[in-house]
């Protein structure tokens, strides 16, 4: 299998994956970063989604030669503990139930916010629409990217 | 999903005990799953059970921190925080001071179970208040023999023991002593009035770990030496194993084991991808063994049903017959529901470890008990050699009751002898389902010098029909000549509870049902039920558990907060009032048009579940089972053909998004009445709120969901878009 040098969270690390092997998975099952969750493997549901040289992709479709040399960041590397605005915004509207599409929703929430600080009602739901919550924590995630836009500005 | 009244009779010495820890401080060990089961037979000889035999402790250390160890499995509905709170009101100590771990559940003694069915809190409502003040009261007692004083003439607060004379004890100080006293068999619980933590706005306890993406879910846990396993499963129902070909599978580089079992084929690798890429290299071929059934089938059959005289009677009062024989005017109306699959986002998984001597398992499941028995059968095994752990759940739904992916798992290590967790992709999740059944409803309603003198509701659902207490909800004990007849088609397609079980549809009937009856009766949409609920007053009828009184409250409240009647030009309104899990709940939808669209804006929910524990989640809870029903009754469609279910992933499969969610106004009664069920009760009524509010839009009436399905019957009339 090919080797591959993936940068990570600000670290570079080696994998020996098949060349098919989608990131999400690199992640999860070589590089032992679970907080990005697979959820369809299609790029439907955004439970995946990690930054790639600061923009929101989608983890499950995306292989080793396509990321490698480029920047890759987790929710484990988004802060070092926990003190994002956007991850801070989560706690105070307290948005999770089950809680497995969270990480997914910080990732894409964080990466539009950095682009976009004061962001209108719409673009909030533009921006999140690829993000499922089957548990329809909508209102409050909704919430807490107000409110993490209005703490960053 | 028992719906009977939690009758609790119990003493704390049957289900507590207390030790001194070596490291310093107090172990109190208690049941949770017995305490919180009203039927449940104590254990008879206390001496002689040792601390596996309890699943949840509070421990309070020498310096006073206190950690409750919870063993309840959460799967998103907030009870790992909630439940642990009733403990600490009691126990009296400040909520910042608690720390909540999740217990290991060790499974060598099946006394207990998971309740489900939105039933946690109001069976744990009376238990764990009386563990908590139990624990506080050997603290006390400890605390005044040490004073040498009258225990009644100590108080506490905040962890702290204060006597008669002003001298203050920490609880930290005392543990040692009160380790040794007798648990005492009378506390006094706390009054409303006196809460400090019930009521109270309270944080998820994982919120931590949940927003920094730490392993907390089936999918994340991992063991040395654990393979991967995909299966293949028979891609319709009715259709079984004939021949395979395993050798393109064998070829893929991580690929190390193909495991045939019943009619279902594993591949096993180290790591996920190379698992599902060696399923998908699996040649098989499948053979019909029964019949594959189709959506037209089951859309034949079920009306067949409801036209038929085959039925069971489930309640009948008065004679329907007699009343419809000379009624003024008669309303019938069929209503119907496709199959839904639960997809809860986080696919289904399991990890077993088979080996001669013991069994390991670990995953999201909801019923440790049932599974871990079914899997020791299964295996012909003694259920004492399985140990069984439970993750958080990434949803439940209803899905996680079916211990299916944790059976799969247990054979496949047991064949393949070695330790396994098997994952669903997507496709395979919402293709082995535990589905929602197909379900229509007949409903038939008689008017008589402008009275409702009869109503005659019909069930014709797949594989199962509605239970328990279901066919004595609204507006059963209302109206004189009252049957429900319930009827079923026996299919091949595995189906189960979802989310509010029959009720998640049924309400859309219903409710749909008496806003047509209301116009057809030229009366008031609200004021119809309200008359209704007049005839339930003072019934003697066990059998009726909804009180009259609190709907009517939720009602007035509903129609005042919500504007009811009173909405600018451009704005809709559907209304609709509804009981299930013991909580009492009135919604109204408010409905725009945007672009030429009826666009669902806004609900208005108001809910009476008694005392809410913990608003924060329970706002949480509505909101989201409030978006939920909108969602599928909006969008949910689910078909087979010939067996195969139409659905494989979300891009053919539409749930809703944030984009399409409306807004919700949640308003909370306030009374002083025992907490029941939040987690589902909010779900039914959304749907039928939503095609009430679309019919005052469009003059059009849904009758079959989801509504999306049907695009010609929600479009504006001309001079509305307009307008």
């Amino acid at each position: 299998m090919p080797t591959y040098q993936i940068k990570v969270n600000g670290t570079s690390r080696s994998v020996n994956v098949s060349e098919d092997t989608p990131l999400l998975w690199i992640l999860r099952d070589h590089l032992d970063l679970v907080g990005a969750k697979y959820g369809c493997g299609i790029a439907q549901c955004g439970a995946c989604t990690v930054h790639l040289d600061g923009q929101a992709v989608r983890s499950c479709v995306l292989t080793a030669a396509q990321v490698e040399n480029k920047e890759i960041t987790t929710i484990e590397g988004l802060s070092k503990d926990g003190s994002h605005p956007v991850q801070q915004a989560w706690k105070e509207v307290d948005v999770p139930q089950c809680g497995y599409c969270q990480a997914g929703q910080i990732m894409t929430a964080a990466a539009f916010l950095e682009k976009n600080p004061n962001p209108e009602s719409q673009d909030i739901k533009s921006a999140m629409q690829g993000n499922l919550c089957r548990c329809a924590s909508y209102s409050r995630i909704y919430k807490a990217v107000e409110k993490a836009a209005s703490n960053m500005s | 999903m028992s719906t009977s009244k939690p009758s609790i009779t119990f003493s704390r010495r049957d289900f507590m005990r207390t030790s001194s820890l070596a490291s310093g401080g107090i172990l109190i060990g208690f049941n949770l799953f017995t305490a919180c089961k009203p039927e449940a037979k104590p254990p008879v000889d206390l001496a002689s059970l040792n601390y596996n035999d309890f699943n949840a402790f509070i421990k309070i250390a020498d310096n006073g921190a206190v950690t409750i160890f919870s063993p309840n499995p959460e799967i998103g509905q907030g009870v790992k925080t909630s439940m642990p709170m009733l403990i600490a009101e009691e126990l009296d100590v400040s909520w910042d001071k608690v720390l909540v771990e999740q217990g290991v559940l060790d499974t060598n003694n099946y006394t207990r179970q998971v309740a489900g069915g939105s039933q946690s809190i109001r069976f744990g409502w009376e238990p764990l208040r009386q563990t908590g003040a139990t624990a506080r009261q050997m603290l006390v007692n400890a605390a005044a023999a040490r004073w040498g004083v009258d225990p009644s003439e100590c108080s506490t607060s905040e962890g702290v023991i204060t006597n008669g004379a002003g001298e203050t004890l920490g609880y930290g100080d005392v543990v040692k002593d009160a380790a040794g006293m007798e648990v005492p068999d009378k506390v006094k619980l706390k009054k409303k009035s006196e809460y400090k933590i019930i009521g109270k706005d309270t944080w998820n306890v994982d919120l931590d770990k949940i927003i920094t993406g730490q392993p907390l879910f089936g999918l994340d846990y991992k063991k040395e030496g654990m393979l991967i396993a995909s299966v293949i499963r028979p891609p319709a129902f009715g259709q079984k194993l004939d021949s395979y070909d395993e050798s393109a599978a064998k070829q893929i580089e991580g690929v190390l084991d193909v495991v045939p079992f019943g009619d279902k084929i594993a591949v096993l690798a180290k790591d996920t991808w190379t698992a599902m890429k060696g399923k998908k290299a699996l040649d098989v071929s499948w053979k019909d063994d029964s019949k594959l059934e189709s959506t037209a089938d089951h859309d034949r059959i079920l009306t067949g049903l409801l036209d038929g005289k085959e039925f069971q009677t489930l309640r009948a009062d008065g004679d329907v017959k007699k009343a419809f024989a000379s009624a003024d005017k008669v309303l019938e109306r069929t209503y119907e529901s496709p199959f839904l699959p639960h997809n809860c986002l986080e696919p289904m998984n399991f990890y077993a470890d088979v080996r001669s001597d013991k069994i390991h398992l670990v995953g999201p499941i909801q019923t440790p008990e049932r599974t871990a028995q079914e899997i020791a059968e299964k295996l012909g095994r003694n259920p004492d050699e399985i140990h069984l752990e439970m993750t958080r759940m990434g949803g439940g739904f209803g899905r996680r009751l079916y211990g299916d992916f944790a059976m799969e798992a247990a054979e496949i290590s047991s064949k393949a002898g070695k330790p396994v967790k098997v994952v669903f992709s997507r496709e395979d999740d919402m293709a082995a389902g535990i589905y929602r059944p197909a379900i229509k409803y007949r409903i038939k309603a008689a008017v008589k010098d402008g009275e409702v003198t009869a109503y005659h509701l019909k069930e014709a659902s797949v594989n199962s029909n509605m239970y328990g207490l279901i066919p004595n909800f609204f507006p059963a004990g209302a109206i004189e000549n009252y049957q429900v007849d319930v009827a079923k088609h026996d299919s091949n397609i595995t189906t189960g509870a979802w989310r509010a079980p029959y009720t998640n549809f049924l309400a859309f009937a219903e409710q749909s049902f008496f806003d047509e009856l209301a116009e057809m009766m030229e009366v008031d949409r609200v004021q119809l039920r309200l008359d209704l609920l007049q005839n339930v007053k003072g019934t003697t009828d066990e059998r009726i558990q909804y009180s009259p009184e609190r709907m009517e409250e939720v009602i007035k409240t509903a129609v005042e907060k919500s504007g009811w009647g009173n909405q600018p030009d451009g704005v809709y309104q559907g209304f609709v009032n509804y009981y299930c899990h013991n909580s009492h709940v009135a919604e109204v939808a408010n409905v725009e048009i945007e672009d030429g669209m009826p666009v669902v804006k806004k609900i208005t929910c108001v809910v009476d579940c008694g005392i809410v524990v913990n608003p924060l989640g329970a706002m949480n809870q509505i909101e989201g089972g409030v978006i939920d029903g909108v969602g599928h009754a909006m969008y949910g469609d689910f078909a087979f053909e010939k067996g195969v279910p139409q659905s494989g992933n979300f891009d053919s499969y539409r749930l809703i998004r944030i984009n399409e969610a409306p807004e919700v106004e949640v308003h909370l009664m306030e009374n002083d009445f025992s907490p029941t069920g939040l987690g589902e009760p909010t779900l039914p009524p959304a749907g039928g709120a939503v095609a009430n509010a679309l019919k005052a839009a469009t003059g059009k009436r849904l009758y079959k969901q989801p509504f999306t399905k049907y695009p010609e019957l929600l479009t504006v009339p001309e001079k509305e878009i307009i307008g």
